[in-house]
């Protein structure tokens, strides 16, 4: 059947293998495209609302909440954020061991992805149960890995989701050397899983698509890859401070439906690994440089499929950079006498009052910025949080509006299995973005 | 035979389904590591959206429910679930008590969806949040925020063996000592560890952070001990009933879960 007079109809219910749940909608009559839409449809859970008049200081408690698997990126982001609110300066080593988290949380998501969200569509498999069979070692790679994160996490923080020890001011618990020794051992035991992961990833095949957008992150004057902290940038050449994020992300309301999305110097922008690794390629870790390199993976790139790979390369500088920052506290000891005991700061260690304050910090999925504003007595009155998702689907869809015609040809299950993995590719977090959600209601 | 289907096996079906949550809960049982083989190895899991293509369209011998009833839709869902299910575990305090998606409940509901959604908020349909067992009757509660891995696989292997599961009904004080931290209150911070169910080893103490209370509360709390607490550190009621609601506040609507 010639494009011209094609009909198609696709409806893919709970997309699976995402974080949370979203719907993708196609529909094409006698080849026009009336509809190619991705849908988010999970639940509201109203954080922003719920977080008005409690204490500052539960903040990070309570977002962290808003995704289990991002909940160490949440609890880093309101941390910022309350601390700019309440005029804190963190301790050089308070950032040292929050950059090590970031870290963990960084591999811990992204080998979540890579393995077992987006591995199975390029080996040809449903999901990886059917994996345990046909590349049992590929499984227990991952499942090992995994372990390892989550492990060196429970070390660090108490736990992966939902961290304890995390909190407003630094830690309330401060590794101990054979803590830190534990954590750098954990890691070298998993140093060949780590070069066979990115020899993985060389094998893995993906569909050939280019579509050039915004690509926007965070970007820095330093040396260091940004992740925790530096000024909101764009491969347009576009800088914010981050107070300024208002006007980075420009919340609108699409007339095709009531979903708010967000742009920039175009007409959507793209944030996460890809964008991160087309404006800072330069900073990464020299092994993460040679791991790209290994791969022909080169900046910039504008095929969204390559965002998996582009996880793997963070995979390989997070990993490295942690293990260097380790290194760095074993070497010169960690000065415990800033462990903190804070609760809702009864005891008025941190000094209080009224301000506004932004995070701008990147997580796995791309950057997340969270606004409060608190009064005199530290509790919450506005709270406002801009998640990576969110800023995502507006490009997802222009993606899948450019897609849909150069494989209109194909069969409807190809059509459909290369658009589910679009939206896999940008690794949604469905949960952390339906708390601002953007449903659109079609019919 | 049609050629596409597969053999069934005698293994339990089990199935995991989450409503409103982060699904951090399921993300613990992820964490497992190499040993979700060994538990793969005992049971068939039918449904696990997150991680799997794959769809079941038979009756579940186990569901696994994360998250909180927080819509018409999520209502009639687990409606529909609970009555394809021979057991139905909630997982996590979302599940088990509404959680922190209970402190919506503190706010006038039409108020807060404005708040979030501005003039928009109709469409996006919201009831006042719901633990599991205040919509239909649940078999087996792991409770926490996140469920604490060794008692997920203590109820499993209940539920499995058709067994009954009693949620420690002591406060995480009696764990906490054993783990020989330093009393919260000492340190001059308020604590629910008196008031809250054990059965997480004391995880957030042994951190160094206070109990959030997320495993719910104690059915019968040493009442002279808590009293003594409540006078010695001159605890402001207002503050207490705020740090309970963080979790616990949808179980004021009913105590009574559905038979």
């Amino acid at each position: 059947m010639s494009p011209k007079n094609k009909d198609l109809d696709i409806k893919v219910e709970y997309v699976t293998r995402v974080e949370g749940h979203g719907n993708i909608v196609v529909d094409v009559k006698s080849g026009n495209i009336e509809k190619c839409e991705f849908h988010v449809v999970e639940s509201p859970r109203f954080f922003e609302g719920m977080l008005r008049d409690r204490s500052i200081f539960e903040a990070q408690h309570i977002t962290s909440r808003i995704c289990g698997i991002c909940s160490c990126g949440h609890t880093l982001a309101s941390i910022q954020g309350a601390e700019d609110a309440l005029g804190f300066k963190p301790s050089e080593q308070t950032i040292k061991l929050r950059k090590v988290l970031l870290d963990y949380e960084f591999l811990d998501s992204h080998l979540l992805h890579i393995y077992l969200l987006a591995a199975p569509d390029a080996l040809g498999a449903p999901s990886f149960v059917p994996l345990i069979k046909t590349h049992n070692a590929v499984v227990r790679r991952a499942l090992r890995m995994k372990k390892t994160c989550n492990d060196v996490c429970d070390i660090l923080v108490g736990r992966h989701v939902h961290p304890i020890s995390s909190i407003v001011g630094g830690f309330t618990k401060l590794p101990r050397p054979k803590d830190l020794d534990a954590m750098i051992d954990l890691f070298e035991g998993i140093r060949k899983d780590m070069e066979e992961t990115v020899a993985l990833a060389s094998k893995l095949k993906f569909p050939e698509f280019y579509r050039e957008t915004e690509y926007l992150g965070l970007v820095s004057d330093d040396e260091e890859y940004p992740l925790l902290s530096g000024d909101i940038g764009s491969t347009d050449g576009r800088r914010f401070a981050k107070k300024d994020y208002r006007e980075a992300t420009n919340e609108f309301v699409d007339p095709r439906s009531s979903a708010k999305f967000t742009k920039l110097s175009r007409e959507s922008y793209m944030v996460g690994a890809l964008a991160r690794f087309n404006l800072n390629s330069n900073k990464l870790h020299p092994k993460a440089k040679k791991a790209a390199k290994d791969l022909g993976f080169k900046a910039p790139d504008y095929n969204p499929y390559m965002n998996t790979v582009a996880q793997v390369v963070e995979v390989v500088h997070c990993y490295e950079h942690a293990l260097d920052i380790l290194r760095d506290l074993r070497k010169k000891g960690i000065n415990y006498s800033e462990e903190l005991v804070v609760g809702v700061n009864e005891k008025g260690h941190i000094p209080v009052k009224a301000g506004n304050g932004v995070a701008a910090v990147e997580v796995p999925r791309g950057i997340l910025f969270h606004n409060y504003e608190i009064d005199e007595k530290g509790l919450i009155k506005n709270a406002n949080c801009i998640i990576p998702t969110n800023q995502n689907i507006n490009n997802i869809e222009y993606d899948m509006m450019k897609l849909l015609p150069e494989i209109i040809d194909e069969g409807k299950e190809d059509i459909r299995l290369k658009m589910e993995m679009l939206v896999r590719a940008y690794d949604p977090c469905i949960s952390c973005s339906a708390h601002y959600l953007d449903v659109k209601f079609v019919e | 035979m049609p050629k596409n289907e597969k053999k069934i096996s005698n293994k339990p079906k089990v199935a995991f389904f989450d409503f409103a949550c982060c699904e951090g809960c399921q993300l613990q049982i992820a964490n497992m590591g190499e040993d979700l083989l060994d538990l793969l190895g005992v049971i068939d899991v039918v449904e696990f959206r997150e991680v799997m293509s794959e769809k079941w369209d038979k009756d579940y011998d186990v569901a696994m429910i994360e998250g909180s009833i927080t819509d018409h839709h999520a209502e009639e869902r687990i409606k529909k679930i609970r009555s394809r299910s021979k057991v139905l575990i909630a997982y996590g305090s979302c599940a088990t008590l509404g959680g922190v998606n209970g402190m919506k409940n503190s706010f006038e509901l039409d108020e807060i969806r404005k708040y979030v959604y501005g003039a928009g908020y109709t469409y996006f349909d919201s009831t006042p949040t719901k633990a599991v067992d205040q919509v239909v009757k649940v078999d087996y509660y792991v409770h926490g925020c996140p469920v604490y891995l060794p008692e997920v696989v203590e109820v499993l292997k209940c539920a499995l063996r058709g067994i009954p599961y009693s949620v420690p009904d002591k406060p995480v004080c009696s764990e906490c000592k054993l783990n020989e931290n330093g009393c919260l209150y000492e340190k001059g911070v308020v604590c629910l560890g008196p008031w809250t169910k054990a059965g997480c080893n004391s995880w957030c103490p042994n951190n160094g952070n206070i109990c959030y209370g997320c495993r719910g509360l104690v059915k019968n709390p040493a009442k002279n001990a808590a009293k003594n607490i409540i006078e010695k550190y001159r605890l402001d009621p207002v503050l207490m009933k705020n740090k309970f609601d963080m979790y616990n506040k949808a179980k004021e609507a009913t105590n009574e879960p559905k038979k």
